[in-house]
């Protein structure tokens, strides 16, 4: 119900600041369908990899070796490519996480927790790169380590708010 | 993100040799780019439907309404800027526009303000220009579109019933990295 109400009520509002909501509407779905077309052609290169990567068995053999590690912070080892390469690059987080969403199932422990890391955290990298590079800053000084902490504590939190939302074995 | 792939790919053949499942990697290839593209289709509709939404909201006033309320935490955040009323209308803006999610409208204002923050010292970053940094890199994003359109393409119940989730992990990411960000830069000023 949350969905249709949300729509109503900024519909609604936007009709009372005589806003013209459906061509606001429609230009913005066509946003969308820019992003769309900016994320297919990477997520088309990163999913091949990435199914390659399964197929081969080298994801299971990376998780095996850090799951003692992951384990005693509460994360499942298959969630580890998406940590390596979330602050990365978006497209490649995007690809990897719908294919663990897909593959345990979006409402299983690990499908959400997979959903809520994506949602909570940032490509890290990136924009760490779009604004040195706009303001031409070359010594960083702290910005990485505190950036990369930023990211370190949303996926921690992010496997232990699925559990306190939606229990363990959800 | 050129030898990322590379190595991914690499790696992949040599496991997969190692392990005999050759095979395997080679049709998993095919069925790689096919699945790029199905995904793609199946967030289409919602990932239009909520860009569009954002859209209503930014022409009805309601970032402009958002950033208003935000200003007086950063000033709190960015003791700096505080008397600079060019650098905070940038900042409000940046910040209410990627609650809203609306990352291509808040990488330019944030660049506007960052810029205003460089002129203080050009070529290093300095504390308000790292908090900046800190705060775009953490997502605060209020409604996760695209990761609920994953979710619905992938057959979930209720979508949205992570967000309960998404705010709390949002909320102590950010605070990790607001607090890393004060005690680095004494750390940082101690030791240089």
């Amino acid at each position: 119900m949350i969905v249709p109400l949300i729509l109503a009520g900024v519909a609604l509002y936007g009709c009372f600041r005589r806003v013209d909501v459906y061509a606001a509407l429609v230009r913005g779905a066509g946003d969308g369908l820019e992003v769309l077309a900016r994320i297919l052609p990477s997520l088309v290169g990163l999913l091949t990899a990435v199914y390659m990567l399964r197929a081969s068995g080298a994801l299971d053999l990376a998780a095996q070796a850090l799951s003692p590690l992951l384990d005693r912070a509460g994360l499942p080892g298959e969630l580890l490519p998406l940590m390596l390469v979330r602050p990365i690059s978006g497209s490649a987080a995007l690809g990897v996480g719908a294919e663990l969403i897909t593959a345990h199932g979006p409402d299983s422990f690990l499908g959400r927790t997979a959903a809520v890391m994506l949602g909570s955290t940032e490509t890290t990298f990136y924009t760490i790169a779009v604004y040195f590079g706009a303001v031409k800053i070359t010594k960083t000084r702290y910005a990485v380590p505190a950036a990369l902490c930023a990211d370190l504590a949303g996926f921690l939190a992010a496997a232990w708010a699925v559990r306190l939302c939606f229990g363990a074995n959800s | 993100m050129s030898l990322l792939w590379t190595g991914m790919v690499a790696v992949a053949i040599l496991c997969g040799l190692a392990t005999g499942r050759g095979p395997e990697v080679a049709s998993a290839a095919m069925e790689g780019a096919r699945a790029a593209v199905d995904l793609c289709v199946s967030i289409a509709g919602m990932l239009c439907l909520w860009s569009g939404v954002m859209e209503v909201m930014r022409r009805s006033g309601l970032s402009e309404q958002l950033s208003r309320l935000l200003r007086p935490v950063l000033g709190r955040l960015f003791p700096e800027a505080a008397g600079d009323r060019r650098i905070m209308d940038a900042l409000a803006a940046n910040v209410s526009a990627n609650l809203l999610g609306l990352g291509n409208a808040a990488t330019p204002l944030g660049i506007e303000a960052a810029r205003g923050l460089a002129k203080r010292s050009p070529g290093t970053a300095n504390d308000a220009l790292c908090m900046l940094i800190v705060c775009n890199t953490a997502s605060i994003q209020l409604i996760p579109t695209t990761v609920a359109a994953v979710r619905a393409s992938a057959g979930s119940a209720a979508p949205f019933d992570i967000l309960p989730a998404v705010w709390l992990a949002s909320a102590l990411s950010v605070c990790t990295g607001i607090l890393a960000c004060k005690l680095l830069a004494r750390v940082w000023r101690r030791f240089s």
